[in-house]
């Protein structure tokens, strides 16, 4: 046997990749139903979701404290007595509100489904916002953030965000002592009035699932139209990015590392160069064997990680480059993101490098498509942005296709250095 | 229930095979019987310094991540106080490649100079961005020196300070990569869309003739009981003030942990738990706190921490836990309370299992424990676990005297 002499492996491109279809249902008040079941597992996921994120905010943090603090307190129940009967069933109920959307998602045991549903009713249909669950929830909120501002990459992506956006858009807005201050229970009422409704929600749900599903979800969720109909206009907002592009900040004297963040703006998901961008961003900065992973951290010893990333945001997106870096190094880190930026743009990607990128890509697609619970992750996140499967199969023939020239064009029109915002905290 | 094959190679190589045909790919853990309690105390992070230079080139292959990525895989790793675990998915088409690579790092690294070289730097900006540059960042550092008189629990993972990784030589590599990184010190479980005779067959072509090593005798100093309480005072320029209270607690093998584990969850798991729901939402005194434990091999700490609200005084926040703690040790607690930690455990269980990685990667776990088909049975450990117990326990383990205390304190 020799050692030296690879396996032979099945290539990417023969990998017929199959997103597998969800089941569709609509409750009595026409709330609709995505279903991916599997019965592997004794487990499901069960997750609504609200047009209720913080683009919707008339005041900051309006959106993040409504989606908080539902689960505080309803007409019947305390918190503690929600937190009481979660528990007791060993199920885990999340809240997370984005940019666009604010979610709920239950985890449990299957045999558990039925108890658990009027607790996830009360919450979402009944919350009644305690005054003094506001208050906690303001001092706590205040000291966590009093903690994460001496962090020096919680602040360089406040920074970075707001460069890009402008602190008056929601994707460039950040939280503050003062915006927690002038929280207020009856406005986060009226928010939740306004964007939990009944006509603005959709259920994702995944797992093994109690055969009677749809008349339990019917019954909890289906028979009222709670909270009534609103109909939300969403416009895009005006960006209004810094003029400046290079920032260098010192947060702590003390900092024996620096927050290094370098970005540019890019069109959103519906641009027929995101899916490309998402190849040459992998090529650049996206995986472990990436550009600058390679020279920054395996090569020079910078960082313990360097990574590039899209943003996945509705309206507009962008390219941020992030690490963390030693002090003395931080510079030169900048200095090798250009030159790595500038070599996509001067050679073009060396073939094996290229396919090596695309069964990377394809084989990590097909890892995330494992499990029900992916499915459903994979589905929701083109539902919610008005997509279907022809999109997914898009990107999947993007990544089989491009070719090195498509790339280095793409690095042409997007990786000029002199289009990034660079900062650097201390 | 976890379905699985196991069996031994010539070398000492044990194998375990978890076949499950609903999914595309497959998964090869390999764990290595060494952690960072079994490092020189003058030579600390070793173990985790290792675990970075064996993605630096093994003898046959110049690069691990490269083969890997164009056999369409990912993998990664962690070292811990106890262990060293390496972990691998791709498609399971391509799973011979993971044993090609897997198998030429068990047989020999390149032991690169400039690997090394550029690894202590890596390591050292891993050290600063976790331990150094956050705030609170060196607790752990200190309390594990204030916990631990005699075990090698008394230094971290990544290392007791940096000149320990800055001045790692090459024939300490060597040396480490021989005692430990042999076979008969390994544990491999393969998972996913593979059969046990396809696993038999890559393991005898590529594991197979690997020297099997020496075994290493884990001989390492017993932690005495302590005596009295250990008290800290700190003082840094982080915002708020923040206790920290480490009890000794168990080994994970001994019979005990179970009971030591569902008090933690009493005390510190989810919301409703008591800690939470007493002195953050009714007494106001934190704005949060925990309690866990990291699942030590050998008797680890059970941890509560929190922040105190601006304005609180240490003392009072303290006085507060205490009276939580002497509660547990006056009452015994309720059927009802102790069915809710036992259900979270439930269902805890099962959502780990629900990822092949995990299952292959427990699998392994409970092997090194002493028996892969403990996995299927652990449940039923916490299952016979009674109130009187955790009463009896909570006084043990909770004894003032059995307590670490860190007042950290913000400098203003």
């Amino acid at each position: 046997m020799n050692r030296t002499i690879a396996p032979p492996i099945k290539d990417a491109v023969d990998f017929d990749i199959k997103l597998k279809p969800y089941e569709q249902f609509k409750l009595d008040n026409g709330i609709p139903v995505y279903v991916m079941k599997s019965d592997e597992q004794d487990t499901l996921q069960l997750e609504l979701v609200f047009p209720a994120g913080s683009w919707y905010e008339s005041e900051s943090l309006e959106a993040a404290a409504t989606n908080f603090l539902m689960k505080n307190g309803t007409s019947k129940h305390t918190a503690q007595e929600i937190n009481e009967s979660i528990d007791y069933h060993g199920a885990y109920l999340n809240r997370n509100a984005y940019h666009e959307n604010a979610t709920y998602t239950l985890h449990c045991l299957t045999k558990h489904t039925e108890v658990l549903l009027p607790v996830l009713q009360e919450v979402i249909q009944d919350p009644i916002f305690p005054e003094e669950e506001l208050n906690l929830y303001k001092q706590n909120q205040k000291q966590k953030l009093a903690v994460n501002l001496l962090k020096c990459d919680f602040v360089a992506n406040r920074f970075i965000d707001k460069y890009l956006f402008g602190e008056f858009h929601p994707y460039g807005r950040v939280s503050s002592m003062m915006a927690y201050d002038a929280l207020q229970s009856e406005s986060l009422h009226a928010f939740y009035r306004k964007h939990y409704t009944y006509n603005n929600c959709k259920i994702f749900i995944a797992g093994n699932l109690p055969a009677n599903i749809i008349p339990l979800l019917n019954q909890y969720f289906g028979t009222t139209q709670w909270n009534g109909d609103t109909h939300l206009v969403k416009l895009d907002l005006p960006i209004q990015p810094a003029e400046e592009k290079k920032f260098r900040i010192f947060n702590d004297e003390n900092g024996v590392q620096g927050a290094v963040r370098v970005a540019r703006h890019f069109p959103n998901r519906y641009h027929p160069d995101f899916p490309k961008m998402l190849v040459l961003n992998t090529i650049f900065g996206g995986y472990f064997g990436s550009r600058l992973m390679s020279n920054i951290r395996e090569e020079k010893g910078y960082t313990y990680g360097i990574y590039s990333q899209l943003y996945n945001f509705r309206q507009t997106s962008a390219l941020n480059i992030q690490t963390e870096a030693g002090r003395d190094v931080c510079e030169a880190t900048i200095d090798e993101i250009y030159k790595e930026l500038l070599r996509l743009q001067n050679e073009p990607v060396p073939q094996e490098e290229l396919d090596l990128v695309r069964n990377y890509m394809i084989g990590s697609i097909l890892g995330d498509l494992d499990g029900a619970f992916q499915l459903i992750q994979r589905w929701k996140n083109l539902i919610l942005n008005d997509l279907d499967e022809n999109y997914f199969y898009n990107n999947i023939k993007t990544i089989k296709t491009i070719t090195a020239e498509e790339l280095q064009q793409l690095a042409k029109q997007y990786f000029t250095p002199g289009d990034f915002y660079e900062l650097v905290v201390i | 229930m976890i379905h699985y094959n196991k069996f031994t190679l010539a070398n000492g190589l044990r194998v375990i095979v978890h076949e499950d045909h609903t999914t595309p790919m497959a998964v090869i853990n390999v764990l290595y019987d060494v952690g960072a309690r079994d490092e020189n105390p003058a030579q600390t992070g070793f173990a985790h310094l290792f675990e970075h230079l064996m993605f630096g080139g093994s003898i046959n292959i110049p690069s691990y991540d490269e083969p890997l990525q164009m056999a369409g895989g990912e993998n990664n790793a962690y070292t811990t106080s106890d262990l060293t675990n390496y972990y691998i998915q791709l498609p399971a088409e391509n799973i011979e490649t993971g044993f090609w690579l897997e198998s030429d790092r068990m047989l020999s690294l390149a032991f690169d100079e400039k690997s090394l070289d550029v690894q202590r730097k890596v390591v050292s900006e891993e050290f600063k961005e976790h331990y150094i540059n956050k705030p609170y960042g060196d607790v752990w550092h200190k309390m594990r020196e204030l916990a631990y008189t005699t075990h090698p629990y008394r230094w971290m993972t990544i290392g007791k300070e940096l000149s320990h990784i800055e001045n790692a030589k090459l024939e300490d590599v060597k040396a480490f990569f021989f005692k430990y990184y042999r076979p008969v010190n390994a544990i491999l479980a393969v998972g996913g869309n593979v059969t046990v005779d396809q696993v038999k067959a890559l393991a005898e072509k590529w594991f197979g003739d690997i020297p099997s090593g020496e075994k290493y005798q884990r001989n390492l100093p017993a932690e005495p009981a302590q005596e009295a309480a250990h008290k800290l005072d700190v003082k840094a320029s982080v915002p708020l003030d923040a206790l920290y209270k480490c009890y000794h607690m168990y080994a994970r093998t001994d019979k005990r942990y179970y009971a030591a584990d569902l008090i933690s969850d009493i005390l510190g798991g989810g919301s409703s738990s008591r800690l939470h729901q007493v002195l953050v939402k009714e007494k106001k005194l934190f704005s949060n706190i925990d309690c866990y434990h990291f699942g030590s091999l050998d008797a680890g700490l059970m941890t509560i921490e929190g922040k105190l609200v601006k304005g609180v005084k240490m003392k009072d926040a303290e006085k507060a836990i205490q009276i939580e703690l002497e509660k547990l040790q006056n009452e015994v607690i309720s059927e009802r309370e102790l069915q809710k930690v036992k259900n979270r455990v439930e269902s805890q269980l099962a959502f780990e299992d629900m990822s092949l990685l995990n299952r292959a990667n427990n699998l392994a776990f409970y092997e090194l424990l002493g028996d892969a088909a403990l996995m299927n049975h652990e449940f039923e450990n916490y299952e016979v676990v009674t109130a009187k117990e955790i009463h009896e326990e909570a006084k043990l383990l909770l004894d003032e005297k059995n307590s670490n205390t860190i007042y950290y304190y913000a400098a203003s």
